[in-house]
């Protein structure tokens, strides 16, 4: 009876550890930085630990944040779109590759995930630069007139997101065409349907669960994403990422860059769980 | 027989597709590399032949080595503490039904979905409240909780597959319960345990969004070292560093695809 009662408490010592580490050092310090968002700051009393909505106020009437928000959401949309445009087809080619080419373009797509996101910035930055080289490119080759200035401006950032977080969907949409049966591909072949009508009746019906988990994901962390905006977006075109990073270390206003940080925290928590449930209340089924 | 060509061969469409993606995956990074060679004193492609005068550079500017150092203890530290926390939780959570089960699994993998930046914030704060700013040992622990999900779920794949009958088995000839663990479980668990240690350390290495809210120039990553000299001037000096980081990254992704394989490596949930 006793071995018993011991043999039931055993998972609670195995996690207990990892549970209180997460507990102290990561709920604890959110838990003070929402409370931090509630605080006064002035240029000159610093952070002051009076309960205030001064912050809030300010991000809800100052149009510049709102800006902000709507522009980080149209990157991370942007973004999403294109990863999903040029990732499903890759993933669907890929699993058709043959075995002795496969394993060498996996290490490539894959590979710049293990790639410090500072030095794949960095290489964009060389590209896309107004001086860069596919500028150079395209002037030589005569299908740009004049050079275009790609630094600094959204296109150049959702450019460069694209390229860090297409490998995620391009993962998503591969585990889904795993689970996938060959059979049944070959089956609507046989039956004298076209590539195109296999792809559009048969794969892509089977695979959209794996989309939009990849979706999700891309979005999530184009909306958080931080060293490649702040490298490709300058110090003028700001997200709410980097706008948090401003308002801590530029302008030391630590609780309104906390406010920043938490509204980003709370819509992004808001859209991912909202989406999660909507992809599987509609394809339940496809989870089972 | 031509149908059956058909349906498993990639056209030349999506051949042509599938090279222009993979130019599109490499093309920033090669030319990172190529740029690093330059001869020349500015960013330019070496047209006059290769040189290794900015690697060279590199031993002029020590902060970079002695980030790079702090890197590697860092990465190394926190993904040996990460490890030490994910192998038990793992186990519980693989073999057990307990009531908390799953939100202690979605707290454990929660770091992946909070935005790093607000995570940065938040131990920035921690750590000023209880005087650890600028502090190796903030850096350690914000990192433990930042790779702790790439650990766990690898170990949690291993120890989902593992055959228990083998432990039950070693119980009954009479093994001690920390002898099973280790002569036991531990061997069968221990691919996860490594490609979760390897894949730990490269997240803590190339971590900046974090990093960068409590580094302090006293104790500061290379990424970030690097993100904070590129905000104020991009010149080849960065491209060699960061070739240097690219090269060893692709020794370490060998190497991990040749023992765990990359696309299981991303994939691996919970399932297996």
């Amino acid at each position: 009876m006793k071995r018993r009662r011991a043999a039931t408490l055993v998972p609670y010592f195995l996690s207990a550890p990892a549970l209180l580490l997460f507990l102290a050092v990561m709920i604890v310090p959110l838990i003070m930085t929402a409370l931090l968002s509630f605080y006064d700051w002035g240029q000159y009393k610093g952070i002051v630990p009076e309960f205030t909505l001064k912050n809030w106020r300010e991000m809800i009437a100052d149009d510049y944040f709102l800006e902000v928000y709507v522009r980080t959401l149209r990157i991370s949309l942007l973004v999403t779109l294109f990863s999903a445009l040029i990732g499903v087809p890759e993933a669907y080619i890929l699993n058709r590759m043959s075995p002795r080419w496969r394993p060498l373009c996996l290490l490539i797509v894959l590979g710049p995930l293990l790639i410090s996101v500072v030095a794949r910035t960095l290489g964009w930055a060389l590209l896309l630069g107004s001086t860069g080289f596919l500028n150079q490119a395209l002037v030589s080759l005569g299908l740009l007139s004049e050079p275009v200035g790609f630094m600094f401006t959204e296109t150049g950032v959702v450019i460069a997101l694209t390229h860090v977080l297409a490998p995620f969907m391009l993962l998503a949409v591969w585990a889904a065409l795993q689970r996938l049966d060959g059979k049944v591909e070959q089956a609507a072949f046989s039956l004298g349907a076209s590539q195109f009508s296999v792809i559009r009746k048969v794969v892509l019906p089977q695979i959209i669960p794996g989309i939009l988990s990849g979706s999700v994901i891309v979005f999530a962390l184009a909306a958080s994403a931080f060293a490649t905006p702040a490298i490709i977006g300058g110090r003028r075109l700001k997200v709410a990422s980097t706008l948090a990073y401003d308002e801590f270390l530029n302008t030391l206003n630590w609780p309104l860059g906390a406010a920043v940080a938490v509204l980003l925290l709370v819509a992004l928590v808001a859209i991912i769980v909202g989406c999660n449930r909507l992809i599987e209340r509609r394809f339940a089924q496809v989870f089972e | 027989m031509s149908k059956r060509g058909e349906l498993g061969r990639n056209g030349p469409l999506a051949l042509a597709f599938n090279g222009l993606f993979l130019a599109f995956m490499l093309a920033p990074i090669l030319v990172v590399c190529v740029v690093a060679f330059t001869p020349e004193g500015y960013l330019s492609l070496p047209r006059r032949g290769l040189s290794l005068r900015w690697f060279r550079a590199i031993l002029d500017y020590p902060e970079f080595i002695t980030a790079f150092r702090d890197s590697v203890w860092l990465g190394a530290l926190s993904s040996t503490i990460a490890i030490g926390f994910a192998v038990p939780a793992a186990l519980a959570i693989a073999r057990y039904r307990f009531a908390g089960r799953e939100t202690l699994l979605s707290l454990m993998m929660s770091p992946l979905m909070i935005p790093h930046v607000v995570l940065g914030i938040a131990f920035l704060r921690f750590f000023t409240q209880i005087g650890l700013t600028g502090n190796f040992f903030g850096l350690v622990i914000g990192h433990v909780i930042i790779v702790t999900p790439f650990a766990l779920r690898l170990v949690l794949a291993a120890s989902t597959g593992m055959d228990q009958r083998i432990e039950h088995a070693a119980a009954s000839l009479g093994a001690e319960p920390f002898t099973v663990f280790r002569r036991v479980t531990l061997p069968l668990i221990l691919p996860g345990v490594v490609s979760g240690w390897v894949l730990a350390f490269i997240t803590s290495f190339d971590e900046v969004s974090m990093t960068v809210f409590i580094a302090s120039p006293a104790t500061n990553t290379l990424p970030v070292r690097l993100f904070l000299y590129i905000q104020d001037n991009i010149d080849p000096l960065v491209c060699s560093i960061s070739t240097v980081l690219i090269v060893l990254m692709a020794v370490l992704m060998v190497v991990l695809d040749r023992v765990y394989g990359l696309d299981r490596l991303f994939v691996g949930t919970g399932k297996g």
